[in-house]
């Protein structure tokens, strides 16, 4: 025979229980909730655990027409190509924040970008690298148009890319995988720009 | 077309022009074959070149490139202004300015037509001009913002090739670009120069220079492009430059 006070210690602890389970299961719930909203609007992050590395950044400033540099901690990827488009995502970034000064509005930045080895030319030592840049359709569009801002953009991306790998001499520009003739209305983008200490154009 | 006008008296002037526009003729850009028609080129063009006249009895042409036009509007300066009417405007205006001081002016663009970067360049390298200046404006920046090609100087060959003639005048662009720019500044208009790559400006056999002009953004100030007070300002100091350059192209041998 139970006794009275068993039987109400009996249904005290069932009730716990199944309140805990309860609570367990709703927390649970909201913590997925939670991972799963911070994971649409989770910026491009490199694995965890790649080391963090203080970048240069060719900025642009369109008061004077200059590309000054700017330097940023990021943590970087192995993988050359992932490592530049990290750094070329960072310097658009950038200039898509309130005080810039070379504004450009909110977008994709750059889809991707690749290296290709280039054969070794008479006086050279080492063989240079055409780095092919894939921009947005978004950041295109994105893009005030004038000789100026348009011109400084593309010098300060293949600054950033020469700056941060010497061995990329040549940079070409593609807008969501295909060739564009100019990125708002002036800078041309069917032409090879030679990437070096001064930046020019290769004229085919 | 101005290009015609210009062929009337193309004898002299086709003389020295021959070897550019014979040479544009056989280098016409590959993205436009058919595009546009050529024109034909004057039985006199094919003569053999004779010597140039001397400089102070050659006449002082100016070209005005108004970028842009028709579909093509350029920058959207403001919701009643695009680049294409604004640099259209200025072109009409600076060429009377200049007409005013006896200077003789050849335009690429009289309306809001669409105009090939082929026939302007054909236009102003038919007027032998001693100064060719394009026309352009972004809301970007402050001031004006000048740019010469991005061509490094070549030598002056009798054929230049047609999408990089403008190597051979380099460096006098770069002059024309200085004289502007001093008096730029000297009508306190903030200037920043550069280099560029871009049609027609590498096709001209003149010395040229791009003219891009921006609102001013002076001590937190700004005055837009619409500003018809800085408008004025802007021509009256490009007319300055011009009729000083016109000064020391005449002391040029
Ligand atoms: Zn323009």
């Amino acid at each position: 025979m139970i006794s009275r006070p068993q039987r109400i210690l009996f249904w005290t602890l069932l009730f716990s229980s199944v309140l805990m389970s309860v609570v367990l299961l709703r927390m649970r719930e909201r913590a997925l909730d939670r991972l799963l909203a911070s994971g649409e609007t989770m910026p491009l992050n490199p694995p965890t655990g790649t080391p963090v590395q203080n970048v240069t950044m060719m900025m642009a400033n369109d008061m004077d027409g200059s590309l000054q540099p700017g330097y940023q901690n990021l943590a970087l990827p192995v993988d050359a190509n992932a490592r530049a488009h990290v750094i070329l995502q960072h310097l658009l970034l950038n200039y898509a924040r309130p005080n810039s000064k070379h504004p450009i509005a909110a977008n994709k930045g750059v889809n991707e970008i690749f290296f290709i080895n280039l054969p070794l030319e008479a006086n050279q030592v080492l063989p240079g690298t055409l780095a092919v840049v894939d921009l947005s359709g978004s950041f295109v569009d994105a893009h005030p148009s004038g000789i100026e801002p348009e011109t400084l953009t593309l010098l300060s991306i293949i600054a950033t890319l020469h700056t941060n790998f010497p061995q990329i001499s040549q940079v070409r520009f593609l807008v969501d995988g295909q060739q564009r003739d100019t990125l708002a209305g002036h800078a041309d983008l069917t032409r090879v720009y030679l990437a070096s200490d001064s930046p020019g154009v290769k004229h085919l | 077309m101005l290009w015609i006008e210009e062929r009337c008296r193309g004898l002299t002037l086709g003389l020295i022009l021959a070897p550019l526009l014979a040479g544009a003729q056989s280098n016409t850009p590959p993205s436009t074959p058919g595009k546009v028609p050529s024109p034909p080129v004057p039985a006199e063009m094919t003569a053999s070149p004779a010597a140039t006249p001397p400089r102070a009895a050659a006449r002082f042409v100016v070209v005005i490139d108004a970028a842009h036009g028709g579909a093509d509007s350029g920058a959207r300066l403001s919701n009643h202004l695009l680049e294409k009417d604004l640099a259209l405007a200025l072109s009409v205006r600076l060429r009377s300015v200049l007409g005013a001081h006896g200077i003789y002016v050849v335009t690429t663009r009289e309306s809001d037509g669409a105009v090939p970067d082929l026939n302007r360049a054909q236009a102003a390298n038919h007027a032998a001009a001693a100064a060719c200046i394009s026309l352009h404006a972004t809301t970007s920046g402050s001031g004006v913002h000048l740019f010469t090609s991005s061509l490094t100087q070549i030598p002056m060959t009798r054929f230049l090739p047609w999408e990089t003639a403008q190597g051979a005048y380099a460096e006098q662009s770069l002059r024309l670009s200085s004289e502007i720019d001093s008096a730029m500044r000297h009508a306190e208009i903030p200037v920043t120069l550069g280099r560029t790559a871009l049609q027609p400006l590498d096709s001209f056999t003149c010395p040229a220079v791009v003219v891009e002009l921006s609102p001013l953004n002076t001590a937190g100030k700004v005055t837009a492009l619409s500003d018809p007070d800085y408008q004025d300002r802007i021509v009256a100091t490009m007319a300055a430059a011009v009729e000083q350059w016109q000064r020391d192209w005449r002391q040029q041998p």
